[in-house]
């Protein structure tokens, strides 16, 4: 029996019953939607959060003072050095970053006449804007140069700006930080709250010599750089470590690589997005459920015509394949229909939250149609071997 | 063609056993005409599903064109039923969905016919039972007569050795009776072997041979058996 000729049939069949078929496939479209759409949501954070580092800079190596350690034993044990601007000339001068910048970071309350905010204020350098691939609205950055010139420059970010000089130009004008004046020299351009945690539009940007005297620091926050080459990014943190091991005399501070983050951020995303797809997929199991009890009631009142499709010399594989065509057909027009209304509902989801980058991963379609199938063959079987079963002299007695 | 040699044939019921068929020795050469008769629950069903592949005898050997048929594996006594067996039923058993001509196809999409040679086989088998401007109308819109005479057209579709009738007239008026009769007989003389259950005496009457049955074995024709016992 051709395979055409089969599906002829099971549709032909299918079409008998159409509310029947209609509820069973709408079963499986929901069960697979509901796949879909959950697998695209989870997708869509995962893409979220790395987009997010990868705006930050992917090739990232950040080093902080201190160790992550346990520390006592030894008396006078474990002392943390400072990490200081020698510290970063040092790192500056080695091959393979690229730029590197120190930050200084504290919340101050920015004046302007009489207006004040309170905002996050970055002491770095001008290479800062590279690493963060900062975008300027207006003026300029910090002025390139040696990092120990004490400069009264200020640039601030867009909302920043937006709150201190209400519609003014800020460019030229003075602010004053504590004691401190600093002339406006930027103005950044919109970036959009970070999930880091760290509004970039809220901040203001001094020269790092100057913000350590202002907030009386010796240390340095932490120091950024970049490294030339992506592959090389373990070779350049180690490097890093092994410079300030040498200047400390001790192993106290931490290199961690932006690329690791995100790699652990991806896999628990990714994870997240299984649980999720699997907590779906419990919904097309019971449109499973749906699809067998269809066919055990259509093998039960087809009970005349399985009789007759044996009289007439269908062989049990014959008769076993043309229903389970038929559990299959309603499980893949139930996928299709899904994949249609999840693809939809996505896109709906997109137009919402044009933010948020809520995709169906290819996987998750390749994945759900093949599940639909599955669906379909394993819930049909039980009931084709039935209607095989039946005996043909039992099923033509009745009418 | 067809040899039954000491068919029984018991089902469980209970804890004993009912014996639907006795010890039936039956033979039927090609081309016959042959009416099993009998009263209700005689076993002429019974009778019928053995000869059609359909029920297998519990004792006994049943021989269809030279080949043991009784014991083959279900897959072969499938292909029997295919090719070389028609089966008309008296309530038709046409499927509701489909066409004069898409029930007619039906042993064809099974039997794996090119779609062409279907349609042109089964307008030819509508044909031959008259039916061939009714081919397009489902089952609801024939009268019984027309139907019967769709279920004899699927059933020699295949061109089978034997057509099995089972009372092939018993849910029809006078008139379409005569009609189907007229049907199967004109095949008949066409060279198809006929067995048709009924307990009909006019239709017995049109048969060369009549089969008597009684409690599942069988009998002699009441004049016959009448003879008997006066002797």
């Amino acid at each position: 029996m051709a395979l055409l000729d089969l599906l002829g049939f099971a549709i032909g069949a299918l079409r008998g019953h159409r509310l029947r078929t209609a509820l069973s496939v709408a079963g499986v479209a929901i069960g697979i939607a509901s796949v879909l759409t959950l697998t695209a949501l989870g997708e869509g954070a995962r893409r979220y959060i790395v987009d997010e580092f990868a705006a930050l800079g992917s090739n990232l190596v950040i080093i902080l003072p201190g160790k992550v350690e346990t520390t006592g034993g030894v008396p006078f044990g474990g002392v943390t050095h400072d990490l200081t601007l020698e510290d970063h000339s040092a790192l500056a001068r080695l091959g393979r970053l690229r730029r590197t910048a120190p930050i200084v970071v504290a919340t101050e309350t920015l004046r302007f006449q009489d207006l004040g905010r309170s905002v996050p204020v970055l002491g770095t350098t001008a290479e800062y804007l590279e690493i963060r691939r900062l975008n300027l609205a207006s003026g300029s950055f910090l002025p390139p140069g040696d990092p120990d010139r004490a400069g009264t420059e200020i640039v601030l970010g867009t909302r920043a700006a937006q709150e201190l000089f209400r519609g003014e130009n800020p460019l030229g004008q003075m602010v004053r930080v504590g004691p401190a004046r600093f002339h406006v020299v930027g103005v950044l351009a919109p970036r959009g709250p970070s999930v880091l945690g760290f509004d970039l539009d809220e901040a203001a940007f001094v020269p790092v010599k100057t913000a350590m005297r202002l907030f009386n620091r010796t240390s340095l926050f932490r120091i950024v750089a970049e490294v030339r080459i992506f592959a090389d990014m373990d070779q350049a943190k180690s490097e890093a470590l092994a410079l300030l091991k040498e200047r400390h005399r001790a192993e106290d501070v931490t290199v961690y690589t932006q690329d690791a983050m995100v790699s652990s951020f991806s896999a628990i995303l990714g994870a997240l997005t299984l649980t999720l797809a699997g907590i779906a997929s419990v919904s097309l199991v019971v449109a499973g459920v749906g699809i067998m009890n269809v066919m055990l009631v259509s093998v039960t009142e087809r009970r005349a015509e399985i009789g007759l499709l044996k009289a007439l010399g269908a062989a049990d594989p014959q008769i076993l394949l043309a229903f389970l065509a038929e559990a299959t057909i309603l499980a893949a027009l139930g996928g299709l229909l899904g994949l249609a209304v999840g693809a939809s509902g996505v896109r709906l989801l997109g137009l919402i939250y044009p933010d948020f980058p809520a995709a169906i991963p290819p996987w998750a379609v390749g994945a759900s149609l093949t599940l639909s199938f599955l669906v379909g063959v394993g819930f049909g079987v039980w009931p084709a071997r039935r209607a095989t079963r039946l005996d043909p002299v039992a099923a033509l007695a009745r009418r | 063609m067809i040899d039954l040699q000491g068919v029984w044939r018991t089902y469980p019921m209970g804890e004993g056993v009912v014996h639907a068929l006795r010890d039936v020795s039956l033979s039927i050469a090609a081309g016959e005409h042959v009416a099993l008769i009998g009263p209700s629950g005689s076993g002429k069903s019974t009778l019928l599903h053995i000869l059609g592949c359909l029920d297998r005898p519990t004792q006994g050997r049943y021989c269809f064109e030279g080949r043991e048929v009784g014991s083959l594996p279900d897959g072969e006594r499938s292909l029997l039923r295919r090719n070389r067996i028609g089966f008309v039923f008296q309530f038709f058993h046409l499927l509701p969905r489909l066409t004069a001509q898409g029930n007619v196809e039906l042993p064809m999409l099974f039997g794996g016919i090119a779609r062409d040679e279907r349609r042109e086989r089964a307008t030819r088998a509508l044909a031959s039972v008259g039916l061939l401007p009714r081919a397009d109308h489902r089952p609801d819109q024939l009268s019984g007569g027309e139907r019967q005479r769709a279920a004899i057209a699927r059933a020699v579709v295949m061109n089978p050795a034997v057509l099995l009738a089972d009372e092939p007239t018993g849910n029809l008026d006078r008139a379409s009776a005569q009609e189907v009769m007229g049907v199967l007989e004109a095949m008949n003389r066409q060279g198809l072997t006929l067995v048709v259950v009924t307990h009909d005496p006019v239709l017995a009457g049109h048969a060369q041979r009549v089969v008597h049955l009684t409690d599942g074995a069988l009998s002699g024709p009441p004049e016959v058996l009448a003879s008997t016992v006066e002797a």
